[in-house]
């Protein structure tokens, strides 16, 4: 699908968000939407990706490590770093087009 | 990489990492593996909208698209990225020079005023998670036309995603001859 909507940055965007939120994936689909919007985070979660959103860097193997011992598979953590990372991304993204929207309007 | 399975990969990304390697005598980098794993869930978006970004239309060059992946990369802090695209953009530009003069001192640097006005408004947005009107005005006073700011900010996503993917999972730094084939690819093949 995403392949189809080559020329359209915006929509390419939107497909990105659209499927790590609502297409199937092995974290529960609420715990990916906390994840994107960096809110309401399960303690265990809480560090890691305050951190992918705020300041990557300071990511440490124990903030992974510790997210796997309590309990979150590989795979869903893949899940739940890439909303965080993408839902302050888009956060930008938005803050940047409404202000080239009002510089314009 | 701080994740196991994006380390190994499939059964058949197995196999075309260790040809790869065979073939370009250098590792399969962090950012392709990361590509590589289960795609449907971003791989194939993520390349669309960077391929789109940086190789599309549009009337920012290559090597100044390159040039603000490197750009918002070092705003945060990402060592991967930074080494990846500051090389990509020297290969594009053939500018050793004004790459590292953008990175190290934007205000003193020997570069354009549209794209220092521009770098200017995507570390601000980087840095600061904000913009304002009067910032982008900046940026279009000094002739960027608005598409050129919408191209920018594609851009600016696409690596403040990225940035973070690397760094949350720990994605290993090369070392510069690993850089340097690594852009050499980027131009060639871009990011599909």
């Amino acid at each position: 699908m995403a392949l189809r909507l080559n020329g359209d940055k915006r929509a390419l965007v939107n497909a990105i968000e659209q499927r790590i939120l609502t297409g199937p994936g092995m974290a529960p689909p609420d715990l990916r939407a906390k994840a994107f919007e960096g809110s309401d985070l399960p303690e265990p979660l809480a560090p890691l990706l305050n951190k992918v959103a705020k300041r990557s860097f300071h990511v440490t193997d124990g903030d992974v490590t510790a997210a796997l011992a309590a309990g979150f598979t590989e795979d869903q953590l893949f899940e739940l770093v890439l909303c965080a990372a993408v839902g302050e991304s888009s956060r930008l993204y938005q803050a940047g087009q409404a202000a080239l929207a009002e510089a314009t309007g | 990489m701080r994740l196991g399975i994006l380390n190994e990969g499939g059964f058949g990304t197995k196999l075309l990492f260790i040809l790869i390697r065979l073939f370009s005598r250098q590792p399969v980098p962090d950012a392709a593996r990361l590509t590589f794993y289960r795609p449907d869930f971003y791989g194939s978006y993520s390349k669309a909208l960077t391929h789109e970004a940086m190789r599309g239309p549009s009337a920012w060059s290559i090597a100044e698209r390159e040039l603000m992946a490197a750009y918002v990369s070092n705003v945060n802090d990402c060592p991967f990225c930074i080494g990846a695209h500051t090389a990509t953009a020297t290969q594009a530009s053939g500018n050793e020079v004004m790459v590292a003069a953008a990175l190290a001192d934007l205000e003193s640097a020997p570069v354009e005023d549209r794209l220092r006005a521009t770098l200017r408004m995507l570390g601000r947005l980087t840095r600061d998670g904000h913009l304002s009107a009067e910032d982008v005005r900046a940026v279009l006073d000094t002739g960027v036309s608005r598409q050129q700011v919408e191209d920018a900010l594609a851009i600016c996503y696409a690596f403040n995603v990225t940035n973070r993917l690397a760094n949350a999972f720990g994605f290993e730094v090369l070392s510069q001859e690993g850089f340097q084939a690594g852009a050499r690819y980027l131009l060639r093949r871009g990011y599909r």
